[in-house]
C-alpha cells in the first residue's frame, strides 16, 4: 500500500531491554517507567498484560462454574456463590479481558499503521490505563465483603440487583471506572486517527484494522455513558429511594433492560468490529493477495455499527412487548446478518486464488471465520422471535455468544498477537507452540460449546447451578472441554513468554505478504517510531 | 422448488420425526426441541427445522468454496496468487440474495408472532405469580374460577446435596401442578411478587417474563393430555434453578372432576378466622409453612446464612414484640431487602409460622399468635 522511509528508525533499538538513549527518547527504568509512561507502546503492553491477567481470573471463575456443573447435584458451592461466579465471569471477561485487549492492540498498532509518532493525548492515555487496575480490584474484592460479590447476572437486572449487598455497589463503581477509561481511550483513538495520519493516507487508504477501531470508538463514546447512567440509577434506587425501576414507586423494571441493552447490543459489536479488523489484516497477508472488497468492508462495518443501535430489544423478546415492537426488532436484527454476511463472503473471496500459507495467525483467522459464522447462524436463529421464545435464557444463547465472543473476538485477538509479536518483540514466536495452541483451542472450544446448543434446545435454562438428570452427559462433556480449553491457554502464555525472551530474530517484515506501514519499521519497533511521518502514495 | 414446497417437505419430515418421539422418558441425547404439544409449539418446531436447513445450505456453499480454496490455493503447492480485489456485480449479488433469504425466514415467523400475541377469547384464565422461589396459580375466569394454590418443587435439599438419590423427575416435578383441560384456550396472566421470573413451558411454546408490578399475558392450547414441564428462565436469586413449572393436561371430564375436588377441599379448609388454636397445633402447621417458604433462606435450623440471610434463632424480631414480627412476614423487609412479603399466605398459615418461629430452636417466648390477630393486622 505504501512506499515509505523512516529516517528516525533506531535500527539498533531493543526499546524494551536497553532503554538506550536516555534523556531524549529512552524510558525511565523500573516501576516508574510503567507508572508514568506516555508511550503508546508501553501503554499497549500494559493493556495487553492486564487483559491477559483478567482473562485468567475470569477463566478461573469459568472453571468453578463448569466444575459445579460437572455432575447433577450441588457439589462444591452454594447457589449464591455460583451466581456470583457467573455474574463476575461475564463482567470480567467483557470489561476486563476482551475490551482492554482491543485497546491494547489499538495503542500498539494504530499509530504505527497510520504513520503517527504516538497517540494524540499521551498523558490521558496513561490515565485511561491506570484506571483499570482499581476497577479490577473492586470487582475481585467484592468477593470478600459481607454478602459476597454481585450475583444478579452481568446484566444487573433490577429488582434482583437491588436485593444484593455491598458487593453490588462495588460492581457498579467498577463499571463507572471502566466506562470512564473506555471513553477516554476512545476519544484518544478517534483524535489520533482523524488528525495524525501520515501525509497521503486518506481515510479510504487506511488499513481496515484502523477503520474498524475508528467506528468502534464512536460506538463506545455513544453507549458507555448510557451504561454509566443506568447503573447510576440503579445505585440511587438501592440507596436513595428513587424507585426508577420499582413499580411500587411508579418506576418500571423493564425500563432498566431497555437502557441496558441500548448499551449492550452495540457493546457486542464493540467487541467484534476490531476483531473483524484484525482478521482483515491477517487474511490478505497470508493469502498474498489484497483484501477483497475493501470499500464494501468499510461500508459493511459502518452499517453494522448503525444497525447495532436499533436492535437492542432482541434481548428482551420475552418481556412482553407489543407485537409491532416485537416485529420491528426482529426485522432490524435479521438485517444485521446482511452486512455480516458480506464480510464473510469478502474474506472467502480474499482467500480464493490466493497463495496461502498457514502460519499460526492465519490458522486463527480461518478458525475465526469458520466458528464466527456458526455463531452468526445461531444469531439469526435467535433473531426469529418464535424460535427465540424457546431458546431465550437457555444454554442455546450461551452457545451463541461464546461462538461469537470466544471463537470470534478471542480467536482474532490470538491471531493478532501471533501476527504482530515479531514486530513487538523483535523475535519470531515458536511456530509449533503456536500451532499447538491453535489446535488445542479449536478442539476444546467446540467440545465445550457445541453441545450447549443441544442442552438449550432440550430445555436447560442458563444461570442454574444444577440440572435434571437428562442433561448430565452433555454437561459433563462440556465441562471436560472447558477444562481442556482453559489449560490450553497456558500454551499461549508459554509461546508469548518464550518469544519475548528470545527466539529467531525477526526481520522488519517477517511476513512476505504484509503491506501495511508498521512493517516498514524495524523489528522490534523502536521506542519512538514515525517521528518523521512516512509519505503514503 | 418454491419456498412453500420446501417448507411443506421439511414440515412433513419434521412431523415424521417428532411424532415418533412420543412421551418416552427424557432422552439424555435429545438434540432438538421438546416434542410440541400445541399448535404454536409445532409451528416453532418447524420454523427451527427450516432455519437449520437454510443455514446448512449456506454453510455448505460458503465453506465448500473455502475448503476448495484451502486445499488448492496454497503456496506450498506453488499456486500463484491472483490479484483481483473487488467486483461490484458479485458484491451486489451477495448482498441481495441473503436479503431475500431473510424475507423467506421472516414471513412465517411474523405470522406466528401475531398468533402468539393474540390472547383473545380464552376458555380459562389463570393468573400466574412468580415468588422467590415458587409459583402461585389463581384461576380467575372459566371453569375452575376461584381455585388458588402455590406450586413448589418436590426436589428435596437432601437430593440436591447428594444425600438422597435422584430420579428422572429430579428438579422437574411440583407438589401441585397447574391443571388445565386439553383442547381449551388457556390465557395466563403473568406477574411476580418480588423479582423478575419467567414462566416457560417448552411443549406449548410459551415463555413470558413475570414482572413485579406489571401483568403480561400469553396463551396456549394443549393438543394432548400429559404432564409438561418447564423451568423458571429468568435469574431470580439463589434458588432460581429450583422452581419448576409443571402443567397437567387432562380430558375435560376429568378436569371437571378435579375442579369439584379442589372446591370441596377448599371449602373444608376454610376456617373461621376467629377459631382459636393451641400452641401445639400452630407449631405443627407452622413448621410445614416454614419448611416450604422460609427454610430456603433462614435454613431449617433457623441459623440463616451468615452475611447473607439473618438467623431467626435468637433474633430480635422473632423474640421481640409480636407486631413487628407479623409486619415483616406480611409486608417483607425494608425496601431492597431480600426478605419478600408473604401476604399471599392465609391468616392461619401466617399465624402458624409466626408462632412456630417464636417457639422453635432456642426461641422460647411461649407466644401464641392466632389467625384473628393476622386478620386484624391486615385491616
Ligand atoms: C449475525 C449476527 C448476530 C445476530 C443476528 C445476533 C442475534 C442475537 C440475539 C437475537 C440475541 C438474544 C438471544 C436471547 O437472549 O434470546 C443475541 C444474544 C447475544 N449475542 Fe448475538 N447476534 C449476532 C452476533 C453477535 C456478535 C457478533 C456478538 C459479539 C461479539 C454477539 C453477542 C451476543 C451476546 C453476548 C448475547 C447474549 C447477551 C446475554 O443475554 O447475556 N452476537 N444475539
Ligand atoms: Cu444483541
Ligand atoms: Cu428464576
Amino acid at each position: 500500500m505504501a512506499a515509505v522511509h523512516d529516517d528516525h528508525a533506531h535500527g539498533h533499538g531493543h526499546g524494551h531491554e536497553h532503554g538506550h538513549d536516555d534523556h531524549a527518547h529512552g524510558p525511565p527504568k523500573g516501576m516508574m517507567r510503567w507508572l508514568t509512561t506516555t508511550n503508546h507502546k508501553d501503554i499497549g503492553t500494559m493493556y495487553l498484560w492486564f487483559s491477559f491477567s483478567m482473562f485468567l481470573v475470569g477463566g478461573m471463575m469459568a472453571f468453578g462454574i463448569r466444575a459445579e456443573l460437572f455432575q447433577p447435584g450441588m457439589q462444591l458451592m452454594t447457589p449464591e456463590f455460583f451466581n456470583s461466579l457467573t455474574t463476575n465471569h461475564g463482567l470480567i471477561m467483557v470489561f476486563g479481558a476482551i475490551m482492554p485487549a482491543f485497546v491494547g492492540f489499538a495503542n500498539w498498532q494504530v499509530p504505527m499503521m497510520i504513520g503517527a509518532p504516538d497517540m494524540a493525548f499521551a498523558r490521558m492515555n496513561n490515565w485511561s490505563f491506570w484506571l483499570l487496575p482499581p476497577a479490577a480490584l473492586l470487582l475481585v474484592a467484592a468477593f470478600f465483603v459481607p454478602g459476597g460479590a454481585g450475583a444478579g447476572g452481568w446484566t444487573f437486572y433490577p429488582p434482583l440487583s437491588v436485593q444484593m449487598g455491598m458487593g453490588m455497589d462495588m460492581m457498579i463503581f467498577a463499571v463507572h471506572i471502566l466506562g470512564a477509561s473506555s471513553i477516554m481511550g476512545s476519544i484518544n483513538i478517534i483524535t489520533t486517527i482523524l488528525n495524525m495520519r501520515a501525509p497521503g493516507m486518506t481515510l479510504m487508504k487506511m488499513p481496515l484494522f484502523v477503520w474498524t477501531w475508528l467506528i468502534t470508538a464512536y460506538l463506545l463514546v455513544l453507549v458507555m455513558p448510557v451504561l454509566a447512567g443506568t447503573v447510576t440509577m440503579l445505585l440511587t434506587d438501592r440507596h436513595f429511594g428513587t424507585n426508577f425501576f420499582n413499580a411500587a414507586g411508579g418506576g418500571d423494571p423493564i425500563m432498566f433492560q431497555h437502557i441496558f441493552w441500548f448499551f449492550g447490543h452495540p457493546e457486542v459489536y464493540i467487541m467484534i468490529l476490531p476483531a473483524f479488523g484484525i482478521v482483515s489484516e491477517i487474511l490478505p497477508t497470508f493469502s498474498r493477495k489484497p483484501l477483497f472488497g475493501y470499500s464494501s468492508m468499510v461500508y459493511a462495518t459502518a452499517s453494522i455499527a448503525i444497525l447495532s443501535c436499533i436492535v437492542w430489544a432482541h434481548h428482551m423478546f420475552t418481556v412482553g412487548m407489543p407485537v409491532t415492537a416485537q416485529l420491528f426488532f426482529m426485522y432490524a436484527t435479521m438485517l444485521i446478518a446482511v452486512p455480516t454476511g458480506v464480510k464473510v463472503f469478502n474474506w472467502t473471496a480474499t482467500m480464493w486464488q490466493g497463495s496461502m500459507s498457514f502460519e499460526t495467525p492465519m490458522l486463527f483467522a480461518i478458525g475465526f471465520i469458520f466458528l464466527f459464522t456458526i455463531g452468526g447462524f445461531s444469531g439469526v436463529v435467535c433473531a426469529v422471535i418464535p424460535v427465540d421464545i424457546q431458546v431465550q435464557e437457555t444454554y442455546y444463547v450461551i452457545a451463541h455468544f461464546h461462538y461469537v465472543l470466544v471463537s470470534g473476538s478471542l480467536f482474532a485477538l490470538f491471531g493478532g498477537v501471533y501476527y504482530w509479536l515479531p514486530k513487538w518483540t523483535g523475535h519470531m514466536y515458536d511456530e509449533s507452540l503456536g500451532r499447538l495452541h491453535f489446535w488445542l483451542s479449536m478442539v476444546f472450544f467446540n467440545v465445550t460449546f457445541f453441545v450447549q446448543h443441544f442442552l438449550g434446545l432440550a430445555g436447560m435454562p442458563r444461570r442454574v447451578p444444577d440440572y435434571a438428570l437428562q442433561f448430565a452427559d452433555f454437561n459433563m462433556i462440556s465441562s471436560i472441554g472447558a477444562f481442556g480449553f482453559g489449560l490450553s491457554q497456558l500454551v499461549f502464555l508459554a509461546a508469548v513468554v518464550k518469544c519475548i525472551r528470545g527466539g529467531k530474530k525477526a526481520e522488519a517484515k517477517p511476513w512476505d505478504g504484509a503491506t501495511t506501514l508498521e512493517w516498514d519499521l524495524p523489528s522490534p519497533a523502536p521506542y519512538h517510531s514515525w517521528v518523521t511521518p512516512p509519505v503514503v502514495k | 422448488m418454491s419456498s412453500k414446497a420446501v417448507a411443506t417437505l421439511l414440515g412433513t419430515l419434521a412431523i415424521a420425526s417428532y411424532s415418533g418421539m412420543g412421551m418416552a422418558a427424557a432422552d439424555p441425547y435429545q438434540l432438538n426441541f421438546t416434542p410440541p404439544a400445541s399448535g404454536i409449539a409445532s409451528q416453532i418446531y418447524d420454523q427451527h427445522i427450516m432455519l437449520l436447513w437454510i443455514c446448512l445450505a449456506i454453510f455448505i456453499g460458503v465453506f465448500g468454496v473455502m475448503l476448495y480454496s484451502l486445499l488448492n490455493h496454497r503456496k506450498s503447492k506453488g499456486y500463484k496468487a491472483a490479484n483481483f480485489h473487488h467486483s461490484t456485480t458479485v458484491e451486489i449479488i451477495w448482498t441481495v440474495i441473503p436479503f431475500i433469504i431473510l424475507i423467506a425466514m421472516a414471513y412465517p415467523a411474523t405470522k406466528t408472532v401475531i398468533a402468539m400475541k393474540d390472547t383473545s377469547n380464552p376458555d380459562i384464565t389463570v393468573k400466574v405469580t412468580g415468588y422467590q422461589w415458587q409459583w402461585g396459580y389463581d384461576y380467575l375466569v372459566g371453569e375452575g374460577a376461584g381455585i388458588s394454590f402455590i406450586s413448589r418443587t418436590t426436589t428435596t435439599l437432601d437430593q440436591r446435596n447428594n444425600k438422597a438419590p435422584k430420579d428422572e423427575f429430579y428438579m422437574l416435578r411440583a407438589d401441585k401442578p397447574l391443571v388445565v383441560p386439553v383442547g381449551k384456550r388457556v390465557r395466563v396472566l403473568i406477574t411476580a411478587n418480588d423479582v423478575i421470573h419467567a414462566w416457560w413451558v417448552p411443549a406449548f411454546g410459551v415463555k413470558q417474563d413475570a414482572i413485579p408490578g406489571f401483568i403480561r399475558d400469553a396463551w396456549f392450547q394443549a393438543d394432548r393430555v400429559g404432564t409438561f414441564v418447564g423451568q423458571c428462565t429468568e435469574l431470580c436469586g439463589k434458588d432460581h434453578g429450583f422452581m419448576p413449572i409443571v402443567v397437567e393436561v387432562m380430558e375435560p371430564a376429568q378436569y371437571t372432576q378435579w375442579v369439584a375436588q379442589q372446591k370441596a377441599q377448599s371449602a373444608a379448609a376454610v376456617v373461621d378466622v376467629n377459631k382459636v388454636f393451641t400452641l401445639d397445633e400452630l407449631k405443627a402447621t407452622g413448621e410445614k409453612v416454614y419448611a416450604g417458604n422460609c427454610a430456603a433462606c433462614h435454613q431449617a435450623n433457623g441459623q440463616g446464612i451468615p452475611g447473607t440471610f439473618v438467623a431467626l434463632d435468637g433474633s430480635k424480631v422473632a423474640t421481640g414484640p409480636k407486631a413487628e414480627h407479623i409486619n415483616i412476614v406480611v409486608n417483607g423487609g425494608k425496601a431492597g431487602s431480600a426478605m419478600a412479603a408473604f401476604k399471599h399466605l392465609s391468616d392461619v398459615e401466617i399465624a402458624a409460622v409466626v408462632t412456630y418461629e417464636r417457639n422453635a430452636w432456642s426461641n422460647m417466648t411461649g407466644d401464641v399468635v392466632q389467625p384473628s390477630e393476622i386478620n386484624a393486622f391486615r385491616k
